[in-house]
């Protein structure tokens, strides 16, 4: 039963990833992304993490696809149809596929109790957060406690990122450039009135 | 899930090769920012389908239980900071996005490649 | 507005509890999934959602854009004042033994406040970053 539901969210993801490379309409594009986000926070839950899939679902159904359609509102809506041939890329994409999948031939397989990964640090703050800690949820107690660290560098990565969008955007638009007989020259923009800012809108 | 096999990291890397490609492919500029999007996404789907126990349940721990198997909590740590990194990532590349089009008045590689030469 | 009735008696109807349940998921955080981050997304999604319906300047008036950075500031300053003050009492950083009578209690109010600062943080990162992208005018190229 729960083969059944993976194999067939797998698939819905598939469709939608390629759905979103042919799209030439980016609001499309971005309420596919934001679909591929809800659909891999549902693989999450059956892949049991169900934190994980809170927050892929909060931040990536949920701000990313709002920051997409900001951003739509004050670009374009309509990508340009695609000059080159995609022979090179696919090249690409393919000879890494290939390197990736031969990868996973030595990988042990998919849910077994014996993985490697289950036998260093996992068992020890499984058995020992109880009492040494004594909060139930366990990746809550990894991640303020034993790993208190990194989250401390995450929070401030966050504000980091919060420092660089102000400083890219808290500021009018800048002078626009031209090109004129081959040399770029910058064209200070004519003043608008200040209008009231109506709602943002897609 | 042992039955499986390797079938459920092999769609997780075509996902990913979809999202890659997206990224090299397009010039549009959003549609690169949305196929890193997809790309991130995959990968942490690989990571945690490695933490996957068959017959576990959440790493919550459930009172009076003794023999409940709990599925690997440390991908998990691993990927709740990567996915709020991802968006602070995102939203300052979009914020890039912005400010080359009110620059150039255009966000498609070809012609921003074209100006400038 | 007269033709958004619908979505502005939703809106103010449904906004007291999505804030509420963000705090829900805050403090639950330790008992089911949940935790800072996811609550201080939810946070900011209610303020986001009074923004897109009632305007970004009511928003703004709501909730000062001086206070949103305060806000994204204040929460790293509450996670690394935290580690210091384990320093303060003897500790290493981030020891949270040293919080309280009892390692089990000086855990406890270490996660309590380290959540704190991570919710503050992202609840005003979100909203930051969304006053700035939603207060750009668009520019005729």
């Amino acid at each position: 039963m729960v083969e059944a539901v993976d194999v067939v969210l797998l698939l819905l993801l598939s469709v939608t990833a390629l759905t979103i490379i042919r799209q030439r309409n980016l609001f499309a594009a971005v309420m596919m992304a934001g679909i591929y986000s809800l659909l891999s926070a549902g693989l999450f839950v059956v892949m049991d993490a169900v934190d994980v899939a809170f927050t892929e679902a909060a931040v990536g159904a949920g701000i990313s696809t709002v920051l997409l359609l900001g951003t739509l509102a004050l670009v374009g809506h309509e990508e340009r149809e695609p000059k080159h041939r995609p022979m090179l890329p696919l090249l690409v994409v393919m000879i890494t596929g290939g390197v990736l999948v031969y990868g996973t031939l030595d990988m042990p397989p998919f849910g077994d109790p014996a993985n490697p990964i289950h036998h260093h640090v996992a068992p020890h703050y499984l058995e020992e957060s109880e009492h040494e800690i004594g909060v139930p949820n366990v990746v809550t107690s990894v991640l303020a406690s034993y790993r208190g660290y990194d989250t401390m560098g995450e929070t401030t990565v966050i504000f980091a990122a919060v420092v660089g969008v102000l400083l890219l955007l808290a500021r009018g638009p800048g002078p626009r450039r031209v090109l004129t007989n081959g040399r770029w020259s910058t064209v200070a923009r004519e003043e608008e009135s200040p209008e009231p800012q109506e709602d943002d809108d897609a | 899930m042992i039955g499986l096999g390797l079938f459920n990291y092999w769609v997780v890397i075509f996902l990913m090769m979809v999202g890659f490609y997206t990224l090299i492919a397009r010039g549009n500029l959003i549609k690169k920012i949305i196929g890193l999007n997809v790309f991130q996404t995959s990968v942490f789907i690989l990571y945690i389908t490695m933490g996957k126990i068959t017959g576990g349940t959440a790493p919550i721990f459930i009172e009076g239980q003794e023999d409940v198997v709990y599925s690997n909590p440390i991908p998990h740590v691993l990927i709740l900071t990567a996915i709020v990194v991802g968006v602070a990532t995102s939203a300052l590349g979009l914020s890039l996005v912005v400010r080359i089009n009110e620059a150039f008045g255009t966000i498609e590689e070809d012609e921003l490649e074209e100006m400038v030469q | 507005m007269h033709d958004r009735v619908i979505l502005r008696v939703g809106a103010k109807i449904l906004i007291p509890f999505i804030l509420l349940f963000a705090l829900y998921v805050q403090f639950h955080g330790d008992y089911g999934p949940g935790g800072g981050f996811q609550a201080g997304v939810i946070f900011a999604a209610g303020f986001i959602l009074y923004a897109l319906i009632y305007g970004l300047g009511t928003a703004k008036r709501a909730l000062p854009p001086t206070a949103v950075y305060v806000c994204s500031a204040l929460g790293v300053l509450i996670y690394a004042g935290v580690g210091y003050l384990t320093m303060a009492l003897g500790g290493e950083f981030l020891a949270y033994n040293v919080l309280a009578h009892d390692p089990e209690h000086g855990q406890e109010y270490g996660i309590l406040l380290v959540e704190l600062g991570v919710l503050i943080t992202v609840f005003g990162a979100m909203v930051a970053i969304f006053y700035a992208f939603a207060g750009r005018r668009k520019v005729q190229p």
